[in-house]
């Protein structure tokens, strides 16, 4: 019963809408039958042509009432009728819609971004050739399954890992959508953890070497002089103890990477640095004939800086130096102070005499793992990765390297380190 | 493939034709990309599975060649149908190759992991392979949006790529002069590099391929490449000096 009446009043309702929307309609009708009932000949016409008048208006009116409610319903359901394109250009992930035979429909501009020629048309199965994407495409297009995910990495020509979400859309609507999200960063993350293993275990080898050569020669040739003893085992214990430092370090490496800046305030006194240097590898030189030269500038030679990290430097290069200068029987070590008078610099240079470096090589020779002569840099059981942790270390120092060479005359590396 | 045939199952014919190469191509990528995980990492496990996975595109190109007949059998196709169809046997022939090297390579891990000390041979493999890969890769793009205009680069790469084989191979010579207990080692990864060499080119074979589907004509017939191999002789001062 109430739905009868609830009907009733709506059509009651929409006919005084009606009427209310032909006003001037039902005006002007009056008026012209005034005005025929007033002079025209046909009085008895006038009252026809009244009603006649009030059904047009009634019916004219009623399409202008038509849009309007139609007007209502469209913003009734506004998000159903939001379009895919625009929902998809506001997803920051790449995403593509496609139909049953992965065929692209259409792809968000993110996903032009990603993997380029992503026009609607192309087959996404040409397209992500990868055996499980395949299978991904497969399952959700048969319907086996409605939605899946999995981890999808490009390897070429970058590097990138996405975990890849593909569901159909809606209900019988035959479209179904891929939506990626880049997780390359934890990727580099992980790839940055290993790198710093490797350092880890280069940096730790040398000091080790390093004792180990010391214990040799204590338990041998020095078994009996109480002097050199004495002397071996203060080395040994600079040794382990920078070996704990080292340890240290390496671990907050990582941390810093994230901000390659140095904690302010600390100054290295870099004669008494390159003196420890000189004297912690004086065996090493000892072993290979060489002398090692110094030539400090005079006065106070302190530059800002981390003791450790410039030690890592100096102990590198001349490490280099006496490996693989050994012919030249001679090995400078200067100190001297350059640089603008704005911006003035210590200048450490480290030069043998050795056979020199090949200019094709000089700008690659800070990369990891690169080697000039890798039968030499075997023989001395170089890892690769000395130069590569100079030039990071001096980065951090806002200090820069620069290398001079030319065949059969040595190599001179020269360390310019801003004084304040 | 872009105009509509009245038989609207000759289209899904040749459809079916694109999908199963780009199936075959992924494998033969990731058959590839394993291989040379497998013998960088000397991890034997990896190896065997590519040995196994290499009869998926072996059953894939007999698919594809089944299929192909069959068509030109029932419909005649004429034009660029035709090449289609005719391509798509060649293309799965040069992937079934593909895989095969992936797998040769794969097969002599065994026999590589006595002498492991030398990472760098290790790094330039990888890097052949790398260069092999994009290639491989962006062929099979290529195939996948047919814009003829990218194959132009191929040819560029392929001879960074012998560039790079020549290279290797000098390196494998002097080791083997170093050091005869190396010879056995440096010999497999000497085919290894010469198998990764060959990826390059038969995906030259395939990018020429698809020029001809697209275009209807050979691709013009400007190879000057080959690696220099031929005339590469590491003297025993070399090593000394």
């Amino acid at each position: 019963m109430s739905n009868v009446t609830g009907e009733d009043r709506r059509s009651r309702t929409s006919l005084t809408v009606r009427l209310w929307e032909a006003r001037w309609y039902l005006l002007a009708g009056l008026a012209a039958v005034m005005v025929a009932y007033g002079f025209g000949p046909g009085r008895a016409w006038a009252l026809p042509l009244a009603v006649l008048l009030l059904f047009a208006a009634l019916f004219s009116a009623k399409p202008r009432a038509r849009i309007a409610e139609k007007a209502r319903e469209v913003e009734a359901e506004g998000l159903q009728r939001l379009s895919g394109e625009y929902l998809a250009a506001a997803v920051a992930d790449p995403l593509i819609i496609f139909d049953r035979t992965t065929t692209v429909v259409h792809a968000n501009a993110a996903a032009f971004a990603a993997f380029g020629g992503m026009a609607p048309g192309l087959s996404l199965s040409l397209k992500f050739r990868a055996p499980e994407m395949q299978a991904l495409l497969d399952s959700v297009v048969s319907g086996k399954v409605a939605s899946d995910a999995l981890d999808y990495l490009e390897k070429l020509p970058v590097e990138r890992v996405y975990r890849v979400t593909a569901s159909s859309v809606g209900n019988g609507t035959g479209l179904f959508v891929l939506v990626f999200k880049d997780q390359s960063e934890a990727r580099r993350i992980d790839r940055m953890r290993a790198d710093f293993i490797a350092n880890a275990s280069h940096e730790l080898r040398t000091p080790l070497a390093s004792i180990a050569g010391f214990i040799e020669t204590l338990r041998g040739p020095a078994r009996n002089d109480p002097a050199a003893r004495e002397q071996f085992l203060q080395i040994m214990q600079n040794q382990t103890s920078r070996m704990a430092r080292l340890i240290d370090d390496l671990l907050s490496l990582s941390r810093l990477e994230m901000k390659p800046y140095l904690k302010a305030g600390a100054h290295v006194d870099l004669r008494q640095t390159l003196e420890s240097v000189i004297d912690s590898l004086s065996p090493l030189a000892r072993d290979s004939n060489l002398v090692v030269e110094r030539d400090f500038a005079e006065g106070q030679l302190a530059v800002p800086g981390d003791r450790d990290e410039l030690f890592q430097v100096f102990e590198n290069l001349l490490e280099n130096a006496c490996k693989y200068g050994q012919s030249g029987g001679r090995v400078a070590v200067s100190v001297a102070r350059g640089g603008t008078a704005a911006e003035p610099t210590v200048d450490v240079t480290i030069r043998d005499f050795g056979p020199g470096i090949a200019e094709e090589h000089i700008p690659r020779i800070t990369e990891r793992f690169y080697r000039v002569d890798v039968e030499t840099s075997r023989a001395q059981k170089g890892t690769g990765l000395g130069l590569s942790i100079v030039k990071h270390i001096l980065t951090r120092h806002n200090a820069r390297m620069s290398i001079r060479s030319e065949l059969g005359k040595g190599a001179a590396f020269t360390i310019h380190l801003p004084a304040n | 493939m872009q105009s509509v045939h009245i038989v609207s199952a000759y289209d899904e014919e040749l459809k079916f034709l694109a999908k199963r190469i780009a199936a075959m191509g992924g494998h033969a990528e990731r058959m590839v990309e394993q291989a040379v995980a497998a013998l960088v990492n000397a991890d034997q496990d990896l190896a065997q599975k590519v040995i196994r996975d290499d009869i998926v595109l072996d059953e894939g190109q007999r698919e594809i060649d089944d299929k192909a007949i069959l068509i030109i059998a029932r419909r005649q196709p004429m034009a660029t149908d035709l090449r289609e169809i005719v391509g798509a046997i060649r293309i799965s022939a040069d992937l079934e190759r593909v895989g095969d090297l992936g797998k040769n390579v794969a097969k002599r891990v065994m026999s590589v992991t006595d002498g492991r000390e030398a990472t760098s041979l290790y790094r330039g493999l990888e890097a052949l392979a790398n260069l092999a890969l994009i290639q491989l890769k962006e062929v099979l793009d290529v195939y996948a949006s047919r814009s003829v205009d990218k194959i132009g680069l191929m040819r560029d790469r392929d001879e960074q790529i012998d560039a790079m084989y020549t290279s290797l191979f000098r390196e494998l010579l002097t080791y083997m002069m170093e050091d005869p207990r190396n010879i056995t080692s440096c010999t497999h990864l000497l085919f290894c590099a010469k198998n990764i060499e060959r990826i390059g080119d038969h995906a030259t074979n395939i990018a020429e391929t698809i020029y001809y589907i697209v275009t209807g004509d050979q691709m013009p017939a400007e190879r000057p490449k080959e690696d220099k191999t031929d005339r590469v002789v590491v003297q025993q001062a070399e090593l000394t000096k």
